[in-house]
């Protein structure tokens, strides 16, 4: 049974690495910059220990796992606590964080060794990895709130690691300031939840206590569904914002600029799925608003078949799997929307896993050739077998190819979806078929145009390579090929352990559903067939254009020129955004609306103040007349009347 | 004599002081107004310490005669310091007539806006 001070030692261990390697290792002692790469690894292995402890603790004894709130501060009538929170969800985010965290920072020791801010580095990775764990442990909505800012803080310094590339800084910049739009609705969300402080304190609850509010929306009537419904969209703004659904995907893209490991872990497997994991969070809530639910799904599966349609087409290996991320992030959000908690979470856990492999993959692949882009890239498949083999288990896990874990999750969605009555839920079936079939042809178009066919060239064919790359073809060392390999492993098996289909002896059948205490979906031939009918004409496509050549994709290209154009160029959004949104709304208006609040009050209000004390003083001057018998006569006057006022007006 | 008879003379005698002070226009009689109302000052001073005793007083012949001649030294302070300030006032009065031919206090008016 693990206890309160083992739960928040997950959080402090990276939190101490943090601070030994940002402000004893970095300042003082650069020279030995290469401990902080250990340091950083062996506290989160620590965390990930403990993790696996609560994880087994909740799984024995669910609800014995729970602490009691610690007072921070009281305003008036608010209470604000500071509450570790262990629930099965908390227990699988926290395996998740600290598992994959720790893969990376082993990797990040061999990727990111001889970079001249490899100490800065693992102090940011590890003041992530302490503020997502610090995320998932909150118990109280504001202490969430202040992890969610500090996830984003480190995406932000992540992103723009590399800040002397104009390209990453301004990449740092968007993400930061496009999460921070969705960011405002969820702050909104949690005033919200003050404003129905009494509500809330006639049943003895605390607004800001989320054990409570899942509590007060389980009363009929304390809450009404209007409140209920403007709470679950405030929190879902939140949400779309840190997980890059529409309309706020344009930032997730550009976050490759930082490093990949840091993509692997931030914009793949944990951070972007903090959204997620608040919607999950704030399940009870939702359930109880029908316009929040809809809105839940149909923005994640439009996100979902949205944002694979733009992976087909990019050049970038990075920029596919990143939109690849944003498709499977709506994946997640569609499944929570039509009800399936238990599949979200399934594939939440999943994806994590093979999405960090496939990042980690990639960051293999260009530490061989030296850039990202594919159309440089080929026939690496001889010279680094065990990052093709773990790319190719990540491509056909993402695919959702039987038997490897991408498919057990995915199918649950589906399945999920299918049975859902409601239009919605019919609706947001056949989008996530069609992102299925998506998938997996963006998947296999990547991986062929990487590893199949012959080298052209890498870093000293591409003209955008900014001559840090150097290609030198061979694997990648074995610091980095063995999270590949930990990672593809659990892609394979970790979908059918953790969910299994039948009793396989050592693991119950259902495990995580019933762990995350939610009615299993049996496993139908039907939905599995669907999703495997979509993938492999996706996969069989993929073949026929990129190594048969049968079907050149210049021609095709060419054939469908308009959809090419505007599939590359990202549905034009990032112009729109730019144009219509910064330039002419931003800019033209709210700018020149605040500019003229600055000039005309602002400014105004204090001249007045000049204008009045300037122009007052040039009618009292005429006072001095120098006559120092009419000052005495004043004075006299106003002795008298003081006198009058105290005898007479007492 | 009463207390308040006293008063009233000291009274009178500062209003007539103050109004020579505001209303003349040689420096000379505003100094001489001035003396008037030192003098007020200084009779209403020894009128108190002659009647009045602080309330809850032990009002014995001696204490009175021990413990409230403050009023009278105040007085003999305020004579000697009058002396002083008039010596001080004539000489600058002396001054400004030989810099400028006059005495009157209405062309003293050089520190105006």
């Amino acid at each position: 049974m693990i206890t309160e001070v083992g739960v928040w030692l997950i959080f402090l261990l990276p939190m101490g690495s943090f601070v030994l390697t940002g402000l004893v290792i970095r300042p003082l002692m650069n020279r030995y910059s290469s401990v902080a790469g250990h340091l950083t690894a062996l506290a989160i292995a620590g965390s990930f220990g403990l993790s696996l402890w609560a994880l087994i603790s909740v799984a024995n004894d669910s609800e014995a796992v729970t602490f009691s709130p610690h007072s921070w501060l009281e305003v008036g009538r608010v209470v604000v606590n500071v509450t570790a929170l262990v629930d099965p969800l908390t227990a699988i985010m926290l395996v998740v964080v600290t598992g994959v965290s720790l893969m990376v920072q082993i990797y990040s020791i061999g990727y990111m060794r001889g970079d001249p801010g490899y100490a800065r580095y693992f102090a940011y990775m590890s003041l992530f990895t302490a503020s997502m764990v610090g995320l998932v442990i909150s118990g109280n909505v504001v202490q969430l709130y202040v992890f969610w800012e500090l996830v984003g803080l480190c995406s932000y310094l992540l992103i723009g690691f590399w800040y002397h590339k104009p390209a990453a800084a301004a990449a740092a910049k968007k993400a930061f300031i496009i999460t921070r739009i969705g960011d405002f609705g969820l702050l909104l969300a949690i005033l919200y939840l003050l404003f129905n402080v009494d509500a809330f304190a006639s049943q003895g609850l605390n607004p800001l206590e989320i054990s409570d509010i899942h509590k007060a929306v389980a009363i009929p009537g304390l809450l009404a569904t209007s409140v209920v419904t403007w709470l679950a969209v405030g929190i879902f703004t939140g949400a779309v914002g840190k997980s890059g659904q529409f309309p706020l995907h344009t930032w997730l893209p550009d976050a490759m600029e930082g490093p990949t490991p840091v993509s692997a872990l931030i914009h793949a497997a944990t951070m972007v799925t903090a959204g997620v994991f608040l919607v999950a969070r704030f399940f009870p809530l939702f359930q109880q608003s029908e316009v929040a639910m809809n809105l839940v799904a149909i923005v994640g599966g439009f996100t979902a078949i949205f944002a694979a349609s733009m992976g087909l087409v990019m050049n970038d290996i990075k920029r596919v799997l990143a939109y690849s991320t944003v498709s499977q992030l709506g994946y997640m959000m569609l499944a929570l929307g039509v009800g399936a908690y238990g599949p979200a979470i399934f594939h939440l856990f999943t994806h994590a896993f093979f999405k960090a492999l496939l990042f980690l993959g990639a960051g293999s692949v260009s530490h061989a050739s030296g850039t990202f882009d594919m159309r440089f890239m080929g026939g690496l498949r001889a010279s680094m077998p065990w990052t093709y083999g773990t790319f190719l288990v990540g491509s056909l896990s993402l695919a959702g190819i039987f038997p490897l874990a991408g498919f057990w999750s995915k199918d649950e969605i589906l399945a999920s979806a299918s049975v859902s009555s409601s239009a919605v839920g019919q609706l947001v079936f056949w989008l996530a078929v069609i992102a299925v079939f998506m998938t997996a042809f963006y998947m296999f178009r990547a991986l062929f145009m990487t590893f199949e066919g012959r080298f052209k060239g890498g870093a000293e064919a591409d003209p955008a390579a900014d001559g840090r790359g150097q290609v030198h073809l061979a694997e990648s060392p074995a610091v980095m090929t063995l999270p590949l390999v930990a990672l593809g492993i659990a892609s394979v098996v970790i979908g059918f352990l953790s969910n299994a289909i039948m009793d396989v002896g050592l693991v119950p059948e259902h495990w995580l559903s019933h762990f995350l205490d939610v009615e299993a979906n049996s496993f139908s031939l039907a939905i599995a067939g669907v999703s495997t009918v979509a993938a492999v004409p996706g996969i069989a496509l993929a073949y026929v254009m990129y190594v048969s050549k049968l079907l050149p994709p210049a021609r095709i290209s060419k054939r469908m020129r308009l959809a090419h154009v505007l599939l590359s160029r990202k549905y034009y959004f990032d112009e729109i955004y730019e144009t219509a949104l910064t330039k002419r709304v931003f800019y033209g208006v709210a700018a020149q609306a605040l500019d003229w609040a600055d000039k005309a009050i602002v400014d105004g209000s204090v001249r007045a103040i000049g204008y009045f004390g300037r122009n007052v003083g040039r009618a009292m001057a005429h006072a001095q007349s120098g006559q120092l018998q009419g000052y005495g006569i004043v004075i006299g006057i106003g002795v008298i009347a003081i006198f009058a006022v105290m005898l007479f007006l007492r | 004599m009463s207390l308040e008879s006293v008063l009233i003379v000291g009274a009178a005698i500062f209003a007539i002081g103050l109004y020579g002070v505001l209303s003349k226009r040689s420096a000379i009689t505003v100094l001489m107004s001035l003396e008037l109302m030192f003098n007020a000052v200084n009779i209403t001073a020894v009128a108190f310490s002659r009647y009045a005793a602080p309330s809850g007083m032990d009002t014995g012949a001696d204490a009175l005669a021990r413990l409230l001649l403050t009023g009278q030294v105040f007085a003999i302070f305020i004579i000697t310091v009058a002396a002083a300030e008039v010596a001080l006032g004539v000489a600058i009065v002396i001054a400004i007539y030989r810099s400028r031919q006059t005495a009157f206090v209405t062309d003293a008016n050089q520190m105006r806006h």
